[in-house]
């Protein structure tokens, strides 16, 4: 058991990339390439099971596990070190439970060149695996960059309308921030010779930096990040995108990544300069909840529906990590789990009626409920856990997060994100009513319907299962995220300077539970 | 001491040359009509001799021959080795590309084995004369083969062009040179690192300086001499345009090198600032000249300004450190250039009827391996992580981190962002579905064949080590900015009759 501990990280990231290969060798006869990369990715997100399987939860536990340490290049010293630690640990799964989903997803939908579709798809899996367990510095950078250019050309080669301009505008807008973050990490690096997360962690929160220069380093990585997530005056590339990505990508293509980088990137290694530009990361989370949610209310087309509304939701997660609370990032890291889930599905649930009808145009719609039963049922299902219904996913995580932050960071703003959640069951539900209620429009009467097949089934009723078990149990899950959060009395110093944060930890569980 | 017999010093010009000799005799031996293919198999052979040669060079004591006038170190191996490469890749593209009716293939492949000999020499030339002959003897090659495609309008324009402003770059180069010997009685490289700091005219010596810089630049094309390369990339054949664009320019960088690292060292507040300029300049002016292009040659010429700007950057690094960042970036350049005018090359087909970047669109549905690879080496010039692109930037960025030049990091970096926009414009059009009323079939589908096959696989292999494994490489070229950084005192002390003489 200790050799597959030792090595399950590299297996996550080399089947992937093993199975991209293979797709790009075997023939491209019927739906073999379909099959190699169902396989690959069951047998991803089986190994990334392993994880929380063997994750210890025991309080002298090293923050990270499954921790590989070896050379890689000499000079500059960068290493091969990855490990997953609280933190890292369910969005590693998250991202290899959206794996196959988005192989479902494309089952049908993708006709033409399959073996290009697919390999670049795994290799974008493991892009997103190594974004999630890098600790050295330099390997995160490779793989988040690694991460922008399958998707890229995957948006130009299968997007709806236009989709290079589409893919242009997602990667200059997401290449260009990625500038300064490197000038910063080669700046890191001349100062302290290490790529190390650890080493520089422990350097910039002890170390003799001059507090202008870290300023400028800490601003470097979180554009980068605030682009990615997007955080709200950066978040052009959002609605193209979304319109335009295959739906497997378009499940991945926001959120996780970024929030995952500020949080550990950000906030982790620079916790002062971090806390000073909290306010305006908050306001502008704000500003983000309720921008967002006015623009999807007033959206045509359910692709630019949910773009917004992604605006809107990562706002809100955004607002829990600047809130700078414990309780908050719990929250937080919780919320990117349950809003992965719901949107997986709600995109394959939209991607199967685009298949269909091949609109995304809303008022095309109405009166589906009838005829597609099943994919009603999901829909609202699915709808219910993002706007947070007590019992599903989406309601802990929100609870959560405004909680933390009425408690820990300013009622204004909690009343104000608050509004935003309202708005969001607004367009949501207004959502649902005009697709799959009303009268039959022109459209759906014409077209002869069919209802999920029993792939697409197979898939999303555990998605629903799961968005009701993260509902009533959140417990299971937030037991390691709080390892993360919560740094050890050991090593609190080094994680956090006691000068960062207001609040004393809060007793979570507790009031997850007690919500209900 | 142990004396190493001269002539192993300059063992893979020896051997070049006699592959080139070899060739024209062949060529003028064999009846006409009769195919010259495989005068391109003998060159190719000849050119791996050399490589080897290259490589057994390194287990020679560092030292000079000939009177002080060539060097054998790990600094000239590696430039030997990587330009013998690129004239390998070359010759097997040119191979497979040129058409069999074309005329003087047999001149054609002697031309390109001669060309190697004087860029080789030119990397391990220590004495500025033999510099001289040397980046003649590769730049006559190259005029010659810019010029190849004689009937058309485009190619002897662009040969013209070429030599015209090539050789005023060069006599602004033995301006220089007679500058520098006015100042310090000497041309040889050491001597005049002894001599110039205390050269009793200093204002001579800046002149040369200045000089030489600019006959350099000029052949790395670096702004603001740079208006030459567009017009004649697009009017010399795709094949002339690898070689050009990669070999060449790796000599001029290593006779850079050693003028400002090994020469000058002492008058570094001087070039660096100079050198900082023409690096903002030329990744600025390149990409945004780039970004216009329709045409894909003039777009990869303006793209190889902007990179000879990003490789310009690790200069502002300090002394072996920049000097083992520009010489890995000069291999990741080369890698991945040659390898993309290689895919152009077969893409739009050697009489180039279909150079735009409209021309390209579909090309991943026409010819899913040329696509692919277009993708590949556009991703690498863009310089993502886990191709020799990214390494590229990253040590040459670094380098200037290092050197305390942020800025220029930050240009150049946003620089890069910017030169995505036209290298994906070119990715995403290879990538997009034809539009429905195109027809296909008009468009002759590109063959692969076995050299060219081989040559593509030479330059993603190598463009993929570079990004994954880098480390050998890495540890050649800090070789040789050793070799380039420590005054050599044993091979002055050992004689050297040019310099002794006065």
């Amino acid at each position: 058991m200790n050799e597959i501990n030792n090595s399950i990280l590299t297996l996550i990231i080399l089947v992937p990339l093993a199975g991209a290969v293979l797709v790009a060798l075997a023939p491209d006869r019927a739906k073999l390439p379909n099959w190699i990369a169902l396989v690959t990715a069951l047998v991803t997100f089986g190994l990334t099971l392993h994880l929380p399987a063997h994750f210890s939860l025991d309080k002298n536990a090293p923050l990270f596990q499954f921790e590989i340490n070896l050379p890689w290049i000499e000079s500059p010293a960068i290493h091969y070190h990855v490990g997953v630690d609280g933190l890292s640990l369910w969005l590693v799964v998250l991202a290899g439970l959206l794996a196959p989903i988005g192989v479902v997803a494309s089952w049908n939908t993708i006709k033409e060149r399959r073996k290009v579709f697919y390999a670049l798809f795994l290799v974008q899996q493991t892009a997103m695996f190594g974004v999630f367990i890098s600790l050295d510095l330099m390997l995160y950078y490779g793989f988040w960059e690694l991460s922008l250019v399958p998707m890229a050309i995957l948006i130009a080669m299968y997007g709806r309308k236009d989709g290079p301009r589409a893919a242009l505008k997602f990667f200059l807008f997401t290449f260009i921030p990625s500038a300064p973050l490197l000038v910063a990490l080669l700046w890191l690096y001349a100062q302290t010779g290490s790529f190390d997360f650890f080493t520089l962690q422990t350097l910039i929160n002890h170390g003799s930096f001059s507090a202008s220069a870290l300023c400028w380093v800490a601003l470097a990585f979180l554009f980068a990040f605030a682009v990615k997530v997007p955080v709200f005056p950066l978040h052009g590339w959002v609605a193209d995108t979304f319109s335009e990505a295959p739906v497997a990508l378009a499940m991945v293509v926001a959120g996780k990544l970024g929030l995952y980088s500020m949080l550990r990137f950000h906030i982790g290694l620079f916790p002062t300069q971090a806390r000073a530009l909290a306010p305006v990361l908050i306001a502008l989370a704000v500003v983000g909840i309720l921008y967002g949610a006015c623009l999807a209310l007033v959206q045509r087309d359910f692709w630019r529906l949910m773009a917004f509304a992604a605006l809107s939701h990562l706002s809100l997660i955004t607002l829990a990590i600047y809130g700078l609370t414990f309780t908050g990032w719990e929250g937080a890291v919780y919320q990117i789990l349950s809003h992965g889930v719901v949107d997986g599905a709600l995109f394959l649930l939209l991607g199967a009626l685009y298949d269909q009808y091949a609109t995304s145009q809303i008022n095309a719609y109405g009166g589906l409920a009838a005829k597609l039963p099943r994919t009603a049922t999901l829909f609202v299902i699915a709808t219910l856990a993002m706007i947070g219904l007590p019992m599903l996913s989406g309601f802990v995580g929100e609870f959560i997060i405004l909680s933390s932050t009425f408690t820990g960071v300013s009622r204004s703003w909690t009343i104000a994100a608050a509004l935003g959640v309202i708005l969001g069951a607004a367009y949501m539900l207004w959502l649902v009513q005009r697709i799959f209620y009303g009268p039959e429009s022109q459209l759906t009467a014409s077209h002869p319907a069919t209802d999920l097949h029993i792939g697409q089934l197979a898939v999303l009723a555990p998605l629903a299962v799961l968005m009701l078990v993260m509902g009533l149990a959140p417990s299971y899950w937030l037991a390691a995220i709080q390892t993360g959060v919560h740094p050890p009395p050991l090593k609190s110093t080094q994680t956090l300077p006691t000068n960062v944060l207001l609040l004393p930890s809060l007793s979570i569980p507790s009031q997850g539970e007690g919500s209900r | 001491m142990n004396s190493v017999p001269d002539i192993f010093r300059i063992l893979p010009e020896v051997i070049l040359t006699l592959t080139g000799v070899a060739i024209m005799l062949i060529d003028a031996s064999l009846p006409a009509g009769f195919p010259r293919r495989s005068l391109g198999w003998v060159g190719a052979i000849g050119t791996t001799l050399a490589l080897w040669a290259s490589l057994w060079q390194l287990s020679l004591p560092v030292g000079t021959g000939f009177y002080g006038t060539v060097e054998t170190s790990p600094f000239t191996v590696f430039f030997h080795v990587l330009i013998c490469g690129l004239v390998l890749v070359t010759l097997l593209l040119s191979l497979d590309t040129l058409p069999e009716t074309s005329h003087h293939q047999g001149e054609f492949y002697a031309l390109v084995v001669f060309g190697a000999v004087g860029m080789c020499l030119l990397t391990g030339a220590v004495e500025l004369l033999l510099v001289f002959i040397a980046l003649e003897i590769s730049s006559i090659a190259t005029y010659v083969l810019a010029g190849y495609r004689k009937g058309t309008a485009r190619g002897p324009e662009a040969a013209i062009k070429y030599f015209l402003l090539g050789s005023f770059a060069t006599g602004f180069l033995l301006y220089g040179v007679a500058l520098i010997f006015g100042a310090t009685g000497t041309t040889q490289v050491y001597e005049i690192a002894r001599l110039a700091p205390t050269a009793e005219n200093h204002g001579l010596v800046l002149a040369a300086l200045a000089l030489m810089l600019v006959g350099i630049l000029f052949k790395v094309s670096a702004a603001p001499f740079h208006v030459w390369t567009p017009d004649v990339y697009e009017g010399a054949p795709s094949p002339v345009v690898a070689l050009m664009s990669t070999a060449p320019k790796a000599a001029a960088f290593a006779l850079l090198l050693r003028v400002v690292y090994e020469m000058f060292p002492t008058l570094h507040s001087t070039w660096s600032p100079l050198l900082w300029v023409v690096a903002v300049l030329s990744m600025t002016v390149g990409n945004l000249a780039a970004l216009r292009q329709q045409n894909v040659k003039r777009m990869l010429a303006y793209s190889s300004i902007a990179h000879a700007g990003y490789l310009l950057a690790a200069f502002a690094g300090l002394g072996s450190s920049g000097i083992a960042a520009a010489s890995f970036y000069t291999a990741a350049y080369a890698a991945m250039n040659v390898g993309i005018f290689a895919v152009v090359t077969l893409a739009s087909g050697y009489d180039e009827q279909r150079p735009l970047v409209e021309d390209f669109r579909g090309l991943i549905y026409r010819s899913p391996l040329l696509g692919s690879l277009l993708i590949f080496f556009l991703v690498s010039l863009v310089g993502i992580p886990f191709t020799g692109g990214f390494f590229g930037k990253f040590y040459s960025f670094s380098a200037a981190v290092g050197g305390g030049a942020i800025w220029l990091a930050v240009i150049g970096l946003l620089n890069s962002g910017l030169a995505a926009a036209y290298y994906l414009r070119l990715a995403l059009a290879a990538a997009q579905r034809k539009a429905a009323d195109e027809n296909d079939a008009a468009i002759p589908k590109p063959r692969v064949g076995v050299a060219v096959g081989a040559a593509l696989l030479l330059a993603v292999a190598a463009t993929l080590v570079l990004g994954i494994v880098p480390n050998d490489v890495l540890r050649a070229a800090e070789a040789g900015a050793h070799t380039l950084q420590a005054p050599p005192v044993q091979t002055s002390a050992s004689g050297h009759a040019f310099a002794q003489q006065p």
